[in-house]
């Protein structure tokens, strides 16, 4: 008990001890070099830009999230949708999974420019969050949709159950640990392809993101706000990932081996 | 219904019922059933069987003679290449008809014990009063009454196997098919379940037929022993059991256990040196 303790305790403490010296020696480097806030700023300027433009960069985090967040939500919809379409029929799998691959190959930095032509901004910027997080959508879920234990998909066919209730009661169910893993790389995923759009339409000129924010800034030369709109871009990155794991956590608790504590 | 107590036990080859179980009609019967897979291997070659009402009867031999795939013509699961399976009034295998035990526990690890057990109502579209009683039920039957809220997780492989043989009698099904269920369970759990499933036999008397590789359990648990050949399956010998039920311990220690067993060996042994000569 005690050791878990202990260990719990490193496992907290030595992250803030290494962000505390890198602060420090960042902070050192800064002042001992007088290097100008407009090539590296240091520690404190990055804070003091946080606090200063906080209304700005708050409105910003909002525009990101929320775009992130509908691409998350588009994403998880059709990519599960499409895994069950794949499931259920082979020739909607046949006809759409190499384009969907392709989609997915295909690097969302050199679509966003593209897709900025034809849509406006808004969409544009949401399509790419689409794109980059829909396919770890799909391909989990469909991997979990095609490895249900057989035996009780025999079962399932012995009690002469309909397809559909063998996907609601059976494959579903079965394929919900992969599909959330799939989501938790989705997060994440539609963050990277919500800031790509919008750096890409940041040069096109409207736009309030923290993606556009860090161009902004870079244009102006405010480095420490740049730094800043990062650093929130970071948080919220996490805040996604715990996000989604903890509801994974939730959903799986009771019975799948990834979120079973055992005590050896 | 007691099998014919007084007769000395059952000598050589035998086709055919155990005296007492004659006059009862087949529940399902095949005849000539052949079985090849998409690979070409043969699987089942013009395989017989008849299972009058209320019997247990074994199906024995080595892995890969076909045991399981007849278990799952008979089910309906997998489709015979040759021959016919007939059914008692003329009726197929319909939901509630048959009852499964796989070889491994085949629970769903997301829903509970009772759950998974209620399965087979809740495909039925069964009235869920009534359902609920069904499952209370068969789980009391295998001593899982109070292990209703587990998940399959939180149980001993013993357990899981419980709950699955209580899914499978949750409709009251009149043949219950078994595949190696136990092969996978300690002896200690093996044996344990061997005498609460023929308890079970005696009180609902269905009918089953149960595959196994093991001779000793064979015997232990059956009326009627089919032996089959290795790959291609076919019947070898059948060897009825004349021993009355119930069985118990003193049964297992017996001289008339052992000498079944060693007749079924050699039975056994038989067939697999057939397979090797051909």
């Amino acid at each position: 008990m005690l050791a878990m303790n202990k260990d719990r305790a490193l496992r907290i403490a030595l992250p803030i001890l290494v962000l505390a010296l890198v602060l420090l020696a960042w902070d050192l480097v800064v002042r001992a070099f007088a290097i100008p806030p407009y090539v590296l700023p240091g520690p404190g300027a990055v804070f003091g830009a946080l606090i200063g433009d906080r209304a700005l960069l708050w409105d910003s985090l909002l525009v990101t999230l929320a775009i992130t967040f509908e691409g998350f939500l588009l994403a998880t919809v059709g990519g599960v949708l499409l895994a069950v379409a794949f499931n259920q029929w082979r020739v909607v799998e046949y006809s759409l999974y190499p384009y969907a691959v392709i989609l997915q190959v295909t690097p969302v930095v050199a679509i966003a420019p593209l897709l900025l032509i034809y849509l406006p901004q808004h969409l544009a910027v949401l399509a790419c969050a689409w794109i980059v997080a829909f396919f770890p959508v799909l391909a989990n879920t469909t991997l979990g949709l095609n490895s249900v234990d057989h035996n009780l998909l025999a079962l399932f066919e012995l009690y002469k159950a309909s397809r559909w209730r063998i996907l609601w009661h059976l494959k579903l169910p079965a394929a919900l640990p992969q599909m959330l893993a799939g989501l938790r790389i989705a997060g994440g995923l539609s963050l990277i392809g919500a800031v790509v759009a919008e750096i890409a339409a940041g040069s096109a000129g409207a736009g309030s993101g923290l993606a556009y924010r860090i161009a902004e800034s870079g244009y102006r030369l405010n480095i420490p706000r740049m730094f800043a709109a990062l650093l929130l871009l970071s948080l919220a990155g996490v805040a996604i990932f715990f996000a989604l794991s903890a509801l994974s956590h939730v959903v799986l608790r009771r019975w799948h081996e990834s979120a079973v504590t055992r005590e050896r | 219904m007691p099998v014919d107590t007084g007769s000395p036990l059952a000598r050589g080859r035998r086709r055919g019922f155990v005296a007492a179980t004659d006059q009862t009609r087949p529940i399902v019967s095949l005849r000539g059933v052949g079985k090849v897979f998409a690979s070409g291997v043969r699987a089942l070659d013009r395989f017989d069987l008849a299972v009058p009402e209320g019997e247990f009867v074994s199906l024995l031999g080595p892995s890969g003679c076909g045991k399981s795939t007849a278990l799952r013509i008979i089910a309906g699961l997998s489709e015979a290449s040759e021959g016919a399976v007939a059914w008692a009034g003329g009726a197929g295998a319909g939901p509630g008809h048959i009852g499964f035990v796989f070889q491994e526990p085949t629970l769903m690890p997301w829903a509970d014990v009772a759950a998974n057990v209620r399965l087979p109502l809740k495909l039925a579209d069964a009235d869920p009063a009534h359902a609920s009683e069904a499952v209370a039920r068969a789980l009391a039957r295998v001593g899982l009454a109070e292990f209703a809220g587990a998940f399959p997780r939180e149980l001993s492989g013993g357990m899981k196997m419980r709950a699955s043989i209580a899914r499978a009698l949750v409709t009251e099904p009149e043949l219950l098919l078994m595949d190696e269920p136990f092969a996978a369970l300690d002896e200690i759990t093996r044996f344990k379940l061997n005498n609460d499933l023929l308890s079970v036999w005696q009180e609902l008397r269905r009918t089953v037929i149960f595959v196994t590789h093991s001779v000793f359990e064979s015997v232990y648990l059956s009326q009627r022993i089919v032996v089959m050949t290795p790959r291609p399956g076919r019947v070898f010998a059948e060897i009825s059991v004349p021993v009355p039920y119930p069985r118990d311990e003193g049964f297992r220690t017996s001289a008339d256990y052992a000498a079944l067993c060693r007749q079924v060996s050699q039975a056994l042994d038989a067939a697999m040196g057939e397979a090797a000569a051909r």
